[in-house]
Formats: C-alpha cells, sequence, structure tokens
C-alpha cells in the first residue's frame, strides 16, 4: 500500500526521462517491463487484481507479471501487430516514458521508432546466450539512432547460479562491441527480472555486483546535455499574427527551439533566404522571457519585417547551418512497399516539407556484422542503408550527429502519405567514420 | 524576465526543464503542427479536465492570438448541467466557435434508437463521425492519454482514420522523433492527441500549477446518488434511479466526467485541487476503475473509455 509519505514523494519528482526498451521475446523483457512497474508500486490494485485474476485462469498459482503487457500479446494473437506501445511511471525521483519495443528480428523499425525518442535505450540479454546477432542489432541500432544512454541488463541470472564470471563475459564483449559503434555511455547490470533482483530491489544472490540496480540508474542518469554548447536551432512552425485591437502590429514566429540556447539580442540569419536580424523578443507560452532554450515551445519576434513563414529556420548568424539539396544519409525502411532509386518522394524535416528524389542507395547495412552491401538497388522493410536525395529546395540539414532534431527526417510517399523510411544525416555510427575523434562524444545531442 | 532556470539532481547545467514544462512544450509543438498543416482542425470538447486542459494548452499555444480551432461537443443528452454551464461560459470568454453533435436530435429523428441499457456512449459514434464529414474537419483533436488502459498505449499522437474514422492498428504510420506525418487523402482526417504523454497526475497538476478553473462536480460536494450495479449514479431525467434503487445524500466527487448514465462518483473529502491531487496521488485505484465495482460494471468502464475517446 502507498503511504502518505510515498505519495507526497511522487508529487515531487520533476524530471522527466525517455527510455526504450529492446530484447528478443524470450529474453523476458516483458517480465522486466511488468518487475519496472509493479516493484516501483505503479501497478493500481485494479490492475494488479486483473492480472491475479488471468494468472489464475492460466492455473499459475503466483501473478504473473509479464500479463501486465500480455493484454497486448493477447491482441496480436488476434491479429493486431503493433509496433511500440507507450507506458509511464513514477518513482519519487523521476517520471517515465517508457517506449515498449516488441522485439522481433525483422522489426528494426520497432526500435527505430522507440529509439528515435528516448534518451536511454534498455537492452535485454539472457545470461544463458549471451551476445548472439539480436544483440548486436539492437547495440547498432542504438548507436545509429544516437541514444545517449545504453544499459545491457544481463537476464536470468538466477538460471546461470548467479554466477559473476558469466556477466562479466557478456558485459566486456557487449561493451566492446557497443564502444566500437561510438555509443557514449554504457551501463551492465546482472539482473533477474522474474525474481527481482537488480532491477528496483538489490539482489542479495549477487553480492559481487556492486553497481546501481536498472531503476536506480533510470533514476539517475543525466537527461539533458549540456545544451549551450549546442548550435541553436528554430524551426518555423507557426506565425502568429493576431491582428486585434489589442495587437494590432504583432508578427511572432512559433516553434519549439531544436537546440541549443536563444537570448533577446542575438543576431539570428533565416533560413533558406539568408537574411539576417536581430531577436527583439521572446514569448514563453504567453509571458515574455530574455532567454529559452531546447526544447521549450516559444514565439520568437524580429527586429526587422522580413518574411519568414513556417518551414524557415531561425539560427545565430554566427552559427548557421549550410544549405543543401543533396542529402547524404542513413535511413530506415519503415514502409512495406521498398524504396527504390529513382523514387519521388517527400521529404519532411524539421517543419519542412519538400519534394525530393532518391538519387542513389550505396549501401545497405548488414546489422548483424555491420557489413556494407553495395548497390543493393532497394530498400526493403526494415532495411538500413545510405542514400542520396536530392531535394527540390534547399534544406537547412544539420548532421544528426550534431542534433537529433534538425539532423532526422522521413521520407514520405506522395501519392498516399505513408511514412516511408527515417532518416538521420551524414555519418552512420559516430566511431566508424572518425575513428580518431573520441572525444567527439561529448558533442552528442538529442 | 520571469522564468526561473532549475537544477535538477543527476545534471549540472542550469537549461533543464520539470516534467510539466516538457509535457507542456511537446503538446504546444503538436497543436501548432496541426495548424500549420491542416485546412479545417477541431477540438473535441466535453468539458471534462482532459478537454479543458487541451483547450488552455491551445490557448497558450498560439498566444495573443486567439485559437484558430473551432470546438466540436458530441452532446449525449444525459450530461451534467454544470458541465454544460462550464462549457458555455469558456466559449463566450474565450470568443470560440462551438460546433454540437447530439444524440439526442438523432434519436429524435429516428436516426438512432436507445438501447435497453439506457447508455448513450456506443451511440455518439454516428453523430461525432458525421459531424466530422459535415464540416470537413480534416484534424480533429481529442483528450485520449496513453496511461488510461492498454489499447491507448499503441495510439499514435497523429492518428490517420478512413472516410468511416475507423483505426486500423496494423496500418498505423511509424512515429519518429516529433516529425509528425499528417498527410491524409480527401475525406480522411487524423486524430490528434496533443496530451498523449501525460498521466492522470500530470493533469491534475498542470491544472494546479496553471490554476486552471474546472466544473465543480470535480471537486467533493453534497450529492443525491443512488448505487447501481456498485457505482454511484448521479439522479436525473436520463432514467435513474429505478424503482427498486434508493437515493442517498452522499459527500462525492467525480475523477472523470462523462455521460450522466454511466459515469460514477467516488466517496471524498476533496474539495480543493490540494486535495484532489493528495488523493489521486495515494489511490490504489486506476481513473477507471475508480468508477466500476465489479465484472458488470467493467464493461460499462470500458464503454465509457470508448465514448471518452470514441477511438
Amino acid at each position: 500500500m502507498t503511504t502518505p509519505t510515498q505519495s507526497a514523494e511522487l508529487l515531487a519528482a520533476t524530471t522527466l526521462l525517455r527510455f526504450a526498451t529492446a530484447g528478443s521475446v524470450d529474453d523476458g523483457k516483458s517480465t522486466l517491463v511488468g518487475r519496472l512497474l509493479h516493484d516501483s508500486k505503479s501497478v493500481l490494485t485494479d490492475q494488479l487484481e486483473a492480472v491475479e485474476h488471468a494468472s489464475r485462469n492460466r492455473g499459475q498459482e503466483a501473478p504473473d507479471l509479464a500479463l501486465l503487457t500480455d493484454g497486448l500479446r493477447a491482441e496480436r494473437e488476434q491479429g493486431i501487430t503493433i509496433d511500440v506501445a507507450y507506458r509511464y511511471f513514477a518513482t519519487a525521483r523521476r517520471r517515465f516514458i517508457l517506449a515498449d519495443t516488441p522485439g522481433h528480428v525483422q522489426y528494426t523499425r520497432n526500435m527505430v521508432t522507440g529509439a528515435s525518442t528516448a534518451e536511454l535505450a534498455v537492452v535485454l540479454v539472457d545470461a544463458r546466450n549471451g551476445v548472439v546477432e539480436q544483440t548486436r542489432r539492437h547495440a547498432a541500432v542504438a548507436a545509429l539512432l544516437r541514444v545517449p544512454h545504453v544499459v545491457l541488463a544481463v537476464n536470468k541470472m538466477d538460471l546461470v547460479d548467479y554466477a559473476e564470471p558469466v556477466f562479466a563475459a557478456i558485459a566486456e564483449e557487449f561493451t566492446a562491441y557497443a564502444a566500437s559503434l561510438g555509443v557514449p555511455e554504457i551501463t551492465a547490470i546482472p539482473i533477474s527480472a522474474l525474481a527481482g533482483d537488480n532491477v528496483v530491489e538489490p539482489s542479495a544472490n549477487m553480492d559481487w555486483y556492486g553497481g546501481p540496480t536498472v531503476l536506480e540508474h533510470l533514476e539517475t542518469v543525466p537527461v539533458s546535455h549540456d545544451l549551450t554548447a549546442c548550435h541553436a536551432r528554430f524551426p518555423v512552425q507557426y506565425v502568429i499574427r493576431p491582428q486585434t485591437a489589442e495587437h494590432p502590429d504583432y508578427r511572432g514566429y512559433a516553434g519549439q527551439i531544436a537546440a541549443g540556447v536563444f537570448r533577446v539580442g542575438d543576431a539570428v540569419t533565416v533560413l533558406p533566404s539568408g537574411r539576417t536580424t536581430t531577436i527583439e523578443g521572446i514569448d514563453l507560452l504567453g509571458e515574455s522571457v530574455n532567454i529559452a532554450w531546447a526544447p521549450q515551445s516559444v514565439t520568437l519576434r524580429l527586429t526587422d519585417d522580413i518574411d519568414v513563414s513556417r518551414g524557415d529556420l531561425i539560427a545565430p548568424a554566427a552559427d548557421a547551418p549550410v544549405t543543401t539539396q543533396d542529402v547524404e544519409a542513413t535511413v530506415c525502411h519503415v514502409a512495406d512497399e521498398p524504396l527504390t532509386v529513382g523514387r519521388r518522394v517527400l521529404l519532411k524535416h524539421t517543419t519542412r516539407t519538400v519534394k525530393a528524389i532518391v538519387k542513389d542507395i550505396p549501401s545497405r547495412l548488414g546489422l548483424d556484422d555491420l557489413s556494407q552491401h553495395p548497390a543493393p538497388g532497394r530498400l526493403v522493410a526494415n532495411d538500413i542503408g545510405r542514400v542520396v536525395v536530392r531535394t527540390a529546395e534547399p534544406l537547412a540539414l544539420d548532421a544528426y550527429a550534431d542534433s537529433r532534431r534538425t539532423g532526422s527526417f522521413l521520407l514520405i510517399d506522395p501519392a498516399d502519405g505513408t511514412t516511408l523510411s527515417a532518416g538521420m544525416a551524414g555519418a552512420s555510427f559516430a566511431a566508424a567514420e572518425e575513428p580518431a575523434a573520441a572525444d567527439d562524444d561529448a558533442e552528442w545531442d538529442f | 524576465m520571469t522564468t526561473v532556470a532549475t537544477v535538477h539532481e543527476g545534471t549540472d547545467h542550469p537549461y533543464a526543464l520539470s516534467h510539466l514544462d516538457s509535457l507542456e512544450s511537446e503538446a504546444v509543438h503538436i497543436f501548432r503542427e496541426v495548424a500549420g498543416e491542416f485546412e479545417k482542425p477541431v477540438i473535441l470538447f466535453s468539458g471534462g479536465k482532459d478537454s479543458i486542459l487541451m483547450l488552455h494548452l491551445a490557448l497558450k499555444a498560439f498566444a495573443p492570438a486567439p485559437v484558430p480551432f473551432a470546438l466540436l461537443h458530441v452532446d449525449t443528452g444525459h450530461n451534467f448541467p454544470e458541465v454544460l454551464a462550464y462549457r458555455d461560459r469558456v466559449v463566450a470568454e474565450h470568443g470560440l466557435r462551438l460546433h454540437v453533435a447530439s444524440v439526442q436530435e438523432y434519436i429524435d429523428a429516428g436516426k438512432l434508437r436507445e438501447r435497453p441499457d439506457g447508455t448513450r456512449n456506443p451511440l455518439q459514434t454516428v453523430p461525432l463521425t458525421e459531424a466530422i464529414q459535415q464540416h470537413r474537419f480534416d484534424a480533429v483533436f481529442g483528450g485520449g492519454r496513453r496511461d488510461e488502459e492498454k489499447a491507448r498505449a499503441k495510439e499514435r499522437v497523429f492518428s490517420l482514420r478512413d472516410e468511416f474514422s475507423q483505426w486500423d492498428p496494423r496500418r498505423q504510420r511509424p512515429e519518429l522523433w516529433n516529425l509528425y506525418n499528417g498527410r491524409h487523402a480527401p475525406g480522411e482526417h487524423v486524430r490528434v492527441f496533443p496530451i498523449s504523454n501525460w498521466t492522470e497526475l500530470d493533469v491534475w497538476q498542470y491544472i494546479q500549477h496553471e490554476g486552471i478553473e474546472l466544473p465543480s462536480i470535480y471537486f467533493a460536494h453534497e450529492r443525491e446518488v443512488f448505487n447501481r450495479s456498485g457505482m454511484w449514479l448521479t439522479a436525473g431525467d436520463w432514467g435513474g434511479p429505478k424503482e427498486h434503487e434508493r437515493t442517498e445524500t452522499r459527500q462525492v466527487r467525480y475523477r472523470t466526467v462523462g455521460d450522466m448514465s454511466c459515469t460514477g462518483a467516488v466517496d471524498s473529502d476533496a474539495t480543493t485541487l490540494d486535495a484532489v491531487i493528495t488523493e489521486i496521488a495515494a489511490s490504489r485505484l486506476t481513473e477507471r476503475g475508480a468508477t466500476r465495482a465489479d465484472d458488470k460494471m467493467s464493461e460499462a468502464a470500458m464503454e465509457d473509455r470508448k465514448r471518452e475517446g470514441y477511438f
């Protein structure tokens, strides 16, 4: 039962962590998620009663925590396939949004979807099997999507006698692999989701392990990077012009700051036109402020009455991105229909959607061994590959390595609006492209 | 300059946002995306806390300009009078346009038939979808939240609907980063859920933070209620109590606001926002579970949920 003290603590939690889980179906991911929800007291009485009821119906004596997420599985059995489910829980220290991604081998797009908004990814491994092909795929996707923190949860430690050498070997192999992909931070934790070891409560069975539990790590991992070091970027979403008696001359550019910090008085450039002006005022949802930062939604007012509209990008005059019509990127193809060379598409980048054509598909990535398969001709669902796209209008595009917001884009079918591919501009893996620049990790942004 | 930069544990820079600020910023971004990409959006407005929250976010998103969307209320004919009064008051106060799709009119015209169990939940879908088609709305904001139940946990922020307003979970577009794809064919529309990522507690804490006014039925008050299948229902012309059901005066409040025939009140002493939030934080029942008492009522709650979202 929740005590008054616990509820007071719950109300005090003020930061938000978005994270994703990845694991094969048999690795115990449902049990881990169920354990996290249950042991953090995020499962309420009526939900638990439903699980107990379902467990009894299956002839199980103890409540099966996997059933907390099993309703989805039952629906899948009826033919409903869902990419990602989002779950919510809170502790005294933090609120959490969990992107729960089904772990089928072929559904790379599920993890790409979950990882695109995540600041942390939990990769689950069965201690008996160690690092397998699927584990390497998960690590590669986390690295491609530039998820800042990766947790390796070595599960089912109870089935290997809680043996430290088993954990150490898996942790070492995974860490070496993920580090070679440029994953900036890797934390390995030995757990038993079924028995509850090191998920929320520290394990009495593994006194050799001195690190945090999964929840403790989730509660304390930094959720923000030093945004002052990022290139400031402001995609214009909407022009606010009240034209009312009270505000006859108000003209504000509404948007969500994608990266960095903006201050009143900053000299800024509007792209793609290249016109330069100054920030006259910043309105934070109706309130005037002197400074604003990502990811705040604000409205900028500019000194000069220049032409600015939805799709434009406002950036510091001294630090504006170069515009281009030739985009080289890594894409994950998410549609059933293949992506082919010569295909005409729409490209949605920040608030700007432009016509584009796929000029080349130089390679397809083998996620299991990171091999490059040259000139595949096309990408099918769940493929990851390099593409070269020519756009009809210039884009103010950053490298995805510099900004997950202004370096990402969608390819869309102009005929029926289907989302075809998720794109990341620039190099695929941090380490693969720049082996010498290990200190580049500090510049990762999301 | 009134913004206070807060330093949070686990991070050493001053540019952090509280979880409520993050959720607010995300929701505002979604409202503005719709304003930028669609021709004729509308906000579903029931007078419940989630739709009131949405309207508040929309007001902030476009300030100092007016909200560029109309409201659409699907009126079951069994609404709480306090909620209708609230609806009309905010519409007048903010100079909004209100469309009403009336279940009663459909029944009177013989286009819908009253159900034997008296609930009008399932009856609302037709007036809603016909209103969308008739007014050619191409984006319809709903206050659905993914924490409400398992099916909602799978809903997209931008959810494409065909010309029959159908949701096909198998054909959802993957939603990547904050790049929402709102493209749709003529006749299709997109349901948009700006507060997908909010929990019930987030909603209440934000309402408190922003000082948002709510209909009085959300706070503990004396009310004539009667017990039907374990739920405290408000007596009224809609069809209760029946002969064997006795009314009594209890101190109650509502956690959700919907049709009077199927929305249960909870016993409560919470007369203030502080007290409501303390009560919810300590509650061991979900928002939905709190208004059902047994398996029979869980079916009613399921219908109620569908009604709340229609999605």
